[in-house]
């Protein structure tokens, strides 16, 4: 495997400094990403207004808000917080702690109010 | 150490090591860490909406029947175009602190000075946005009745404070809003209905209010409340740092790595919100 926690070159974060041809295509993926986000809000507020809650397509609508949302945060995250610049062994440090935690709390979460809220409805007065 | 640094750099930057982990100065790293603890708050608090969003369905209210008003509209039915708004001024926000980023890493200090005021100014259209939703959370709408015979009768037009129905025009109560078997209810019924009322119910608060169980209230004031907060402090460290860029202090010090590390917290605050919008507001 191959060892990326070395410093062989000058890719010490305080040190990576870049000039303005770099810089020049570095913008252009930022406006990318604005264009890319600012689109996606667009669609979610359309389909949030248009497609109405408890209609028969409306599980497909939620799902697909989960989808987008989770694209949106795939982009602010690896392009302007530059965790995709940055060595694998830092993103792992960072990411796969948190995915552990919230998918083990989403699983409990959702089991435990799901079985709420059909004792409600069984029991309801 | 052979495969070690082929290039030599400044023992003053690196850890006690004598080298840095993850290749990034201390500063960032812990950064990172924050962020990460941060986030699993802001996750505990949307999974415990989530939680009390699937038991309740039944009365959980709707976030886009909630959120429909525009400021200056008065009265015009726009659902979701207000809070979409302010998505776009943070998202523009983030926008405009990644190319401040961007410029410190070109040693651009006109650059760097020109996107981080852009972006604490989009801090402050953020809180103002925020601020006026809060109002007009907190104020509601016509609001509904409670009755002795526990039926609850939802307002079309709202009673102003020391004011009875009678002199409200074309006042009528609807049983049963959301459902099938809408009634409504005119004229002298309608102002009787009020007048022997329980409780009149308008807007929200901690305890009680127009929209939903109780619950959701509490939810809307401490996660968008939360949010806010971050937002505040976000804008308070970014004015800091700005005032560093225009005393020189990071031209001098050869690097501009306090406006990305203020940048991350920056841009965390723009993904949370991304979440808060699509489940508060359009699930």
């Amino acid at each position: 495997m191959e060892r990326d926690d070395l410093i062989v070159n000058d890719s010490y974060s305080v040190q990576a400094n870049h000039d303005e041809a770099h810089g020049k295509q570095i913008r252009k993926k930022i406006y990318f990403v604005t264009l890319l986000l600012s689109a996606i809000t667009t669609v979610e507020v359309g389909l949030g207004i248009f497609i109405k809650q408890g209609t028969d397509f409306w599980p497909v609508v939620k799902w697909s808000f989960i989808a987008m949302t989770l694209v949106k945060a795939f982009y602010i995250v690896a392009v302007f917080m530059h965790l995709g610049d940055e060595r694998k062994s830092l993103q792992y440090v960072i990411i796969a702690p948190y995915v552990i935690f919230i998918l083990y709390l989403l699983y409990i979460a959702g089991t435990e109010s799901s079985y709420l809220n059909e004792l409600w409805l069984e029991f309801k007065p | 150490m052979a495969g070690e640094a082929t290039k030599a750099i400044d023992k003053s930057l690196l850890w006690g090591g004598g080298r840095s982990p993850f290749s990034v100065s201390y500063g960032k790293m812990m950064m990172w860490f924050f962020l990460v603890s941060d986030a699993l708050t802001f996750s505990g608090l949307l999974v415990a909406y989530g939680y009390a969003r699937q038991a309740y369905t039944a009365s959980w209210p709707i976030g886009e029947e909630v959120f429909h008003a525009f400021p200056f509209m008065g009265h015009t039915h726009m659902p979701l175009i207000y809070v979409a708004t302010m998505t776009f001024i943070l998202i523009i926000s983030s926008v405009t602190m990644v190319l401040a980023v961007e410029a410190g890493h070109r040693m651009d200090r006109k650059g760097v000075t020109k996107w981080l005021g852009y972006t604490i100014i989009g801090g402050f259209i953020f809180l103002g946005s925020q601020a006026w939703e809060w109002s007009h959370f907190i104020h509601g709408s016509a609001g509904y009745i409670t009755t002795e015979s526990g039926v609850n009768y939802f307002l079309n037009e709202e009673v102003p404070h020391g004011m009875s129905a009678s002199e409200v025009e074309n006042f009528a109560l609807i049983a049963n809003i959301g459902e099938e078997n809408e009634t409504l209810i005119e004229g002298q019924q309608a102002v009787a209905l009020f007048d022997n009322r329980l409780d009149y119910i308008q807007g929200a608060n901690m305890t009680i209010n127009e929209y939903g169980p109780p619950q959701y209230a509490n939810f809307f004031f401490f996660i968008t409340g939360f949010h806010g907060f971050h937002v505040f402090s976000g804008v308070v460290i970014n004015i800091i740092v700005f005032l560093g860029v225009t005393k020189g202090i990071y031209e001098r010090r050869g690097h501009y790595e306090m406006v990305e590390k203020t940048g991350l917290y920056w841009h965390f605050v723009d993904l949370v919100w991304v979440f808060v919008f699509t489940f508060f507001y359009l699930i």
